[in-house]
């Protein structure tokens, strides 16, 4: 069953008119927040268990509180909208819908860790919600209510790994988006040195939630490591492609079979091109941190599908992604990409199979960020659980 | 002090870029060198940057920038067919420009559009669950 938590507000409210957003408890949250100290607020996120949705799961009370209490008098929040995980539009979804809620969840981020200046990074793809965007910043402002904080959008260039937290505070500065090496992270030296905290739109969607309903109300949802609700998008071989919301720890099988109707399912992609490959026979399995989750990209392959040319597309993609700044990234996926190609050109061999191994646990371990780390997942979960497709490939020969 | 002044001019750079590819469809050569010169930057730095996007191109194109997208989601719904029909309604493949300049066509990855799979983008509009027989009366739009 759908629980729109996040979402709640989305097809309800008028995305153009702050009006209608104040009629539902609009910055009540923002109010209550700037009543309490940001040491308070900050306690309420902690305690509320939430974690970021971008994928990586970090506690987010925690990043504030690194930032909040790192020296400097300059510190930035940065509202990550920069969704270009392959079969991810949740984000698109949220600020076209309900930009304010984002808005108001900056607006609080700010407070708490004593920043006066915010920016949205918005992927190019998405140009056009800019002028959305800018017209509800613009209207929340009029109210009075970014007394406290400059929000100001930044659009990103066309490249995916400017999702990753690093590279787009790069791409802010103006320059090449790559990945930083890391200690320092954002908290202590983010953008131009200075703490910063980068939170993903649907994070800081929660925000405005959880400072109105209190952290004991949402840590009720979920299960013990996964707090709250998740927002998904769905597509591939469904009958409803969209965004659904969930409680976490909410079976696969409900989002996929139920909500988007899928039939016939062979496996499932969750997290997009660096995500885990489930087969149907692990359909049960629960959403969750623990378990399976990412930023919440669920694409379904029906039984006509081949799991060896999906993961091939899924390699290409990310060759051309890599940022280039690593070798095991860099040459990993373009070596991980020819070896799939090959395979399917039916050249594929056993030694193939041994050395794409070995290349996946070097990537793991030793990729500078999450792209080059969880680039061989695809790989590996489809020779784990797929062998047969590479076999036919094989023997074709 | 000049340092930080400096560097706040820097953070400038993808801004202009974006806005010298906003004005003219691309960044030219010109461009590149002016925003060096202003900036106190290298040549090398700024293309290093207008390359290193996929979004901002160092070469003339056409007046509308067609984008389908090749990613997975919109590859599961047939993608390939609109590429193939986009491909045979202008008689160009994907990294050119038609001899009018009125359209350049592009393969792009995935621009958040999966639930309106196949999809594509015009310029900034995006254009959802696309068959080939939509295809002709989409690129009427754009002159």
């Amino acid at each position: 069953m759908e629980k729109r938590v996040v979402l709640k507000n989305c097809g309800v409210i008028d995305p153009k008119d702050i009006a209608s957003y104040l009629a539902v408890d609009g910055f009540e949250a923002l109010k209550k927040a700037l009543k309490l100290t940001s040491q308070q607020v900050i306690d309420e996120v902690k305690a509320s268990g939430l974690r970021g949705r971008g994928g990586a799961g970090f506690p987010c009370g925690l990043k504030w509180e690194l930032a909040s209490k790192a020296k400097g008098a300059e510190k930035y929040v940065i509202g990550n909208a920069d969704e270009g995980e392959v079969g991810t539009f949740k984000d698109r979804y949220i600020l076209e819908n309900d930009p304010f809620s984002l808005i108001e969840g900056i607006a609080i981020a700010g407070y708490a860790i004593g920043a006066k200046k915010a920016f949205i990074y918005l992927r190019a793809e998405y140009h056009f919600l800019l002028d959305l965007v800018n017209n509800a910043i613009a209207q929340v402002k009029k109210k009075g209510f970014l007394a406290h904080l400059d929000i100001e959008v930044r659009e990103g260039a066309g490249a995916y790994v400017c999702g990753e937290e690093s590279a787009l505070m790069d791409s802010i500065e103006g320059k090449r988006g790559e990945v930083r090496y890391r200690p320092p992270f954002p908290p202590t030296s983010g953008l131009w040195g200075k703490p910063t905290i980068i939170n993903n739109v649907e994070t800081l969607t929660n925000i405005p939630r959880i400072m109105l309903n209190g952290a004991g109300w949402f840590a009720k949802m979920g299960t013990e490591k996964s707090k709250g609700t998740k927002v998904f998008s769905v597509s591939g071989d469904v009958a409803k492609p969209g965004v659904y919301e969930l409680e976490l720890g909410s079976p696969l099988r409900e989002l996929v079979e139920k909500l988007a109707k899928a039939e016939r399912v062979k496996a499932v992609q969750i997290g997009g091109a660096t995500g885990r490959i489930i087969p149907y026979a692990m359909i049960d399995a629960p959403l969750s941190f623990e378990s399976v989750l990412g930023a919440g990209a669920i694409t379904v392959f029906d039984e006509t599908r081949d799991i060896v040319d999906i993961v091939e597309k899924t390699m290409e993609f990310l060759a051309e992604e890599s940022c280039g700044k690593c070798t095991p990234c860099r040459e990993g996926t373009e070596v991980m990409a020819e070896t799939m190609e090959r395979f399917m050109r039916g050249e594929g061999t056993n030694k193939d199979i041994r050395v794409l191994k070995e290349l996946a646990e070097t990537m793991m371990l030793s990729s500078l960020c999450g792209l080059g780390q969880a680039a061989p997942i695809p790989v590996v979960d489809s020779l784990e659980h797929f062998r047969g497709d590479y076999d036919n490939h094989i023997r074709q020969k | 002090m000049k340092r930080a002044g400096r560097n706040g001019d820097k953070g400038k750079l993808l801004v202009l870029l974006e806005a010298a590819q906003a004005k003219s469809a691309h960044v030219s050569r010109d461009t590149i060198t002016e925003l060096a010169e202003s900036l106190e930057l290298s040549i090398g730095e700024v293309y290093g940057v207008a390359s290193f996007y996929s979004f901002l191109a160092t070469e003339p194109r056409g007046r509308n920038i067609i984008r389908i997208c090749k990613s997975l989601p919109c590859l599961l719904k047939n993608a390939q067919v609109i590429i193939d029909s986009v491909r045979k309604e202008l008689g160009i493949k994907p990294g050119e420009t038609t001899a009018d300049g009125r359209f350049s066509f592009e393969l792009t990855n995935c621009i958040g559009a999966c639930d309106k799979a196949p999809a594509m983008m015009i310029n900034s509009d995006v254009h959802g669950d696309l068959t080939p027989k939509k295809i002709a009366k989409i690129l009427e739009a754009y002159k």
